[in-house]
């Protein structure tokens, strides 16, 4: 599949490798250049693969609390939240961002990869109240994400962008929303349209000073601030509690799919733990699905893995079990045979300075 | 796309330059614009004996590993350490400071049949 921007990659030198199904860029200039330029200043990634939801209806809220982990009740309209859709075990099929753009009205970004799964489990749960959408095909998305991304804002939009986080702006009702939400830890913003309009958005955001990002560089600023993919660190056998992802998962409310499951998981100690790892040797980068050893036996491998561009040093996440998951214990990576000192440590890896 | 006439090519995008019996092995250009950047780099020990056409050393870019052959027969004499500290030589000057490794060639005739310049430029449509 492809998104709308398909022949702007193409004529931006974009580096074209299958994700999940799509041509997606790797890369346009270089992997470590999108970084920096988003550690530094301002990145554009075309996040079109990703879908887009829209739920509505008298007691939308209701019915999406008891589906997703966030408590959406508690949310204003105008506002973002992540949040996890959870199977009955209490495994992840997916984690979102759900946009509270009226009071019983919702825009849901979901994965790439997740989209007919997510699909299909909202309208398994369907009550005859509630609309539920599927217009992945109908939208495109920007990911504008950087120090300077409130500057290029200010361009596109002839306005100030929102200083807080995860604040919701719908610039054409039903048509043009913003979010001041990203997957990089820079403050910045992702701007769902209408997919005819990508191509001039596009443009727009590069003429405004923004280097086009591919998902070379987005795979590693997440992992610096230990944001997990669904699918590499996220799984249908892992919790959200397991995945540290505790904070977005509210126990309090009286009733949602997993929640019985995760009761009972809280309730004893936690069978693995994402944890954070960093590579303490000189090393070659650590890639998922390394074998990581402690005192010279296998107990797990990593789930995610990269040799930092901001930091210099190899760093990844591996469910660890209860024995091995304190910040401080030691750890072994296996890379091509040879295995290298890692540490856990504190999450995320990275902090701005 | 920058292609010495002075070096000699393998298909599988090394070059060597040869001064007597001694030839110094490092990566094409094209090679290095196919890996994009290179962030680890780990040349041959010293004294390690290679085949034409075996695994001497290993590149990693951001998101892959990548064997570097042998382009010839022979032994180690020296290796690159500066690639160890600055992967990114690699990239920035591929037939200058970018040199992985250096060896004496054990079969000169090895070096016969590989691709001139004009040879390799034909292969990766340059």
């Amino acid at each position: 599949m492809r998104t709308p921007l398909f022949d702007q990659h193409l004529a931006t030198g974009g580096r074209m490798v299958e994700f999940a199904g799509w041509e997606m860029p790797v890369q346009y200039t270089g992997i470590l250049q999108e970084h920096k330029a988003v550690r530094e200043a301002c990145g554009v990634f075309d996040i079109s693969h990703m879908g887009e939801f829209f739920v509505s209806g008298s007691g939308a809220t209701s019915w999406l609390d008891g589906l997703l982990t966030n408590n959406l009740s508690a949310l204003p309209v105008g506002h973002a939240q992540y949040t996890l859709l959870l199977n009955e075990r209490g495994g992840v099929i997916d984690d979102l961002i759900a946009y509270r753009l009226e009071e019983e009205k919702y825009l849901l970004i979901v994965n790439a990869a997740k989209i007919p799964e997510d699909a299909a489990w909202f309208r398994k749960h369907a009550v005859p109240e509630i609309l539920f959408e599927d217009r992945s095909a109908d939208f495109a998305a920007l990911a504008i994400q950087g120090p300077k991304a409130a500057s290029l804002f200010e361009i596109l939009f002839h306005r100030p962008m929102p200083l807080e986080r995860n604040r919701v702006v719908e610039i054409q009702s039903g048509h043009t929303f913003i979010a001041t939400t990203g997957y990089t830890g820079e403050s910045g913003f992702e701007w769902v349209m209408p997919a005819g309009e990508a191509s001039a958005a596009w443009k727009a955001a590069i003429d405004a000073g923004a280097l086009p990002c591919g998902l070379g560089a987005r795979d590693t600023l997440r992992l610096e601030m230990c944001y997990p993919l669904n699918g590499s660190d996220l799984s249908p056998d892992r919790s959200p509690l397991e995945a540290g992802l505790g904070f977005f998962v509210d126990l309090k409310k009286p009733a949602f799919i997993g929640r019985e499951a995760l009761l009972s998981q809280k309730s004893s100690l936690l069978p693995h733990k994402l944890c954070a790892l960093r590579v303490l040797d000189k090393a070659p980068p650590v890639r998922p699905h390394y074998k990581v050893y402690v005192n010279g036996e296998p107990v797990t491998e990593t789930t995610s893995g990269a040799l930092s561009p901001s930091l210099g040093y190899g760093i990844a996440m591996a469910y660890l079990p209860p024995a091995y998951r304190d910040a401080g214990q030691e750890v072994e990576i296996e890379v091509r045979n040879r295995r290298f000192r890692a540490q856990v440590v504190k999450k995320p890896f990275y902090k701005k300075p | 796309m920058n292609i010495p006439e002075n070096l000699r090519y393998a298909t599988s995008h090394e070059w060597i330059l040869v001064e007597g019996d001694t030839g110094t092995v490092g990566i094409t250009d094209h090679a290095q614009a196919e890996l994009t950047d290179i962030v680890f780099a780990e040349p041959p020990a010293i004294g390690k004996t290679v085949k034409a056409g075996d695994v001497a050393a290993v590149v990693e870019s951001v998101k892959a590993a990548s064997d570097i052959y042998a382009p010839v027969g022979g032994e180690v004499v020296e290796r690159n350490e500066a690639i160890e500290a600055d992967p990114s030589l690699l990239n920035t000057d591929p037939f200058g400071a970018g040199w992985i490794f250096k060896i004496r060639i054990a079969d000169s005739a090895e070096v016969a049949s590989l691709k001139d310049a004009a040879a390799y430029r034909e292969q990766i449509g340059a």
